[in-house]
């Protein structure tokens, strides 16, 4: 069996965002990034998976990792390889993508890689958009089960997917190959250790171009402008239970 | 221009979110100086709901048994073919989870372009122009969709609920459901057992962080003080990993994004992730024995005292 985890590269998210001269990107220079933290819990899923069949028939699953992106991605599909990926794959791409064409890349990745299984994060936490593993599900014509919290092999080949949904935990079932999108409580990402990050600096990383996978890379949503936001409030300190009663009945924000 | 807002119901009645969506889609209309907003309802038993949509615009029907258990392949491909049959250029849904599970979806099916959790639309240059948060919210961005169609999926806590005008045609819609795709098998659902409201739609929301040494003493004291108050229960990441607050009470960056009249945090530090799902309340008040808590700079109100303590205290003087 092959997994396939997309590792997206995104600024780390408690370091202060500053925005390029125009207004229209984070300047991403000297900021510190990582991989995706919902990718890196994706990851993590696909190599326990391998764990767990390596224990009990021996092993034939393989984890490949894959970043799209400029050859900065590297140091991310770095880390996915000290973590415990077989592979790596860097789809080279140096203007901006959005999900409509990370995913016409992935899908045609996974034509050429024939994964059973596509393990991703749910969503990036620089765009939050949420979208790219649906697409690609879509494109795909595979099943998916987005926000999944618990990912087990039943019989048959299909997997069985409890997802967090608004009103509580759902379980689906469906088929290989699928989509699944992974949730923070899904699993707690390993570090990877010092020697492996030293050995993973000395793995092949392979290389593909859009063009090679024949995928138009024009984003269909466009950022405008962006603006930081700064939504912190003059807090009035309260002394008792009775004083905040009245304040917030006196702001409108209870009942009198 | 076509709109095709897409509801989801609760019992016989709109969803709230839904029909927070509905304002963005009367807002887009505006914005392109005129549009037609058609309604899309689907599911199973949707006679009692298909009539409370039609207050908003003409309603188009797929009520079916086999759609009582929304799966992601079944509910794109339908949706997807309606938005065809009517000829949709823009197409709405509230942001919630069965929308970025299926909306997405039906997306890429329709081959169109999509901005997820806008919370404003205007004009610009000719065109329409979405607002959305990124980077847990430290960044607002104005983005624009090149695609046709243009799906959104709306932020419920950015707009207010739409109020209903007069009744509509509502048309059943010949579609075959035995030819939906279904690879997809719903097998079970444990729904919260709270019986309080969705945090996403509650006026009020108690929240409780990791000051709560036990789920029992959080559902006695954030759940005893919004049963007091009518409220939702909100939580933080920390306290739900720590099996304190159940799952579908979180609330930040990959929980639920809330706008209540009233947040009142307890116990709760208030990182990024969590401040990017709560910030935009109208009011915000905090008890915590921390005076360093980051929440407290974003709070209107806050009271230094144990949570212990103090809510005991609130739900005897409330």
């Amino acid at each position: 069996m092959k997994i396939l985890v997309p590792t997206k590269r995104v600024p780390d998210p408690d370091q202060p965002l500053l925005l390029n001269a125009t207004g229209t990107a984070v300047d991403l220079d000297g900021v510190p990034s990582i991989i995706n933290p919902f990718d890196a819990i994706a990851l993590e899923e696909a190599l326990r998976i391998r764990e767990e069949d390596r224990a009990a028939n021996g092993g034939e699953v393989e984890v490949v990792a894959v970043s799209i992106g400029n050859t900065d991605c590297e140091k991310e599909l770095r880390i996915a390889l000290a973590m415990g990926a077989d592979r790596a794959i860097l789809i080279k791409v140096e203007s901006a993508v959005d999900p409509w064409v990370v995913s016409g890349l992935l899908k045609a990745l996974a034509e050429k890689e024939q994964p059973d299984l596509v393990l991703m994060g749910k969503q990036a936490v620089d765009d939050d958009c949420n979208q790219t593993g649906q697409f690609l599900a879509a494109r795909l014509d595979w099943p998916q089960a987005t926000f999944a919290s618990k990912l087990e092999f039943v019989d048959g080949g299909r997997i069985r997917v409890a997802r967090e949904t608004d009103a509580g935990t759902e379980v689906v079932s469906m088929p290989l190959p699928a989509v699944v999108t992974a949730d923070l409580r899904l699993c707690e990402p390993r570090y990877a250790s010092l020697p492996a990050i030293m050995r993973a600096r000395k793995q092949p990383l392979e290389e593909l171009s859009a063009a090679e996978l024949g995928v138009d890379i024009t984003a269909r949503v466009e950022v405008l402008e962006m603006e930081t936001s700064n939504p912190k409030r003059e807090c009035v300190r309260v002394g008792s239970v009775d004083e905040l009663i009245e304040k917030l009945r006196g702001a409108g924000a209870l009942p009198r | 221009m076509k709109i095709l807002v897409v509801l989801e119901t609760q019992g016989d009645a709109l969803r709230q979110a839904s029909r927070c969506a509905i304002t963005l889609a009367r807002s887009a209309a505006e914005a392109a100086g005129g549009a037609e907003i058609e309604i899309a309802l689907l599911g199973a038993n949707l006679a009692a709901a298909s009539v409370a949509a039609s207050c908003y615009g003409p309603v188009f029907v797929l009520d079916h048994d086999s759609l009582a258990e929304v799966t992601a392949d079944r509910y794109a491909a339908a949706v997807a073919e309606i938005a065809r049959a009517r000829g949709t250029d823009l197409l709405i849904a509230a942001s919630t989870s069965q929308a970025k599970d299926g909306i997405a979806r039906a997306a890429a099916l329709l081959d169109g372009a999509m901005v997820s959790d806008a919370s404003a639309c205007a004009a610009r240059d000719g065109r329409l122009v979405w607002r959305r948060r990124m980077h847990a919210g430290s960044v607002l961005a104005w983005v624009a969709a090149h695609g046709s169609p243009v799906v959104v999926t709306a932020l419920p806590s950015a707009f207010s609920p739409a109020e209903p005008s007069a009744p509509n045609a509502i048309t059943p819609l010949a579609i075959d459901v035995a030819a939906l795709p279904s690879a997809i098998r719903f097998e079970s659902v444990s729904v919260g057992t709270t019986g309080r409201p969705d945090p996403t739609e509650a006026a009020i929301v108690v929240s409780g962080g990791r000051a709560f040494k036990t789920a029992e003493d959080y559902e006695r004291l954030i759940g005893g003080l919004a049963d007091k108050l009518g409220a939702a229960t909100g939580s933080t990441r920390a306290a739900v990993d720590a099996g304190i607050a159940p799952n579908e009470n979180q609330v930040g960056q990959s929980g639920k994004i809330i706008a209540p009249n009233l947040y009142l945090g307890i116990g709760v530090s208030g990182a990024i992730q969590h401040l990017t799902g709560m910030v935009h309340s109208k009011v915000i008040a905090v008890i915590n024995t921390d005076e360093e808590a980051p929440l407290l700079e974003y709070a209107d109100f806050a009271l230094i005292a144990d949570a212990y303590e103090a809510i005991p205290e609130l739900i005897a003087k409330l």
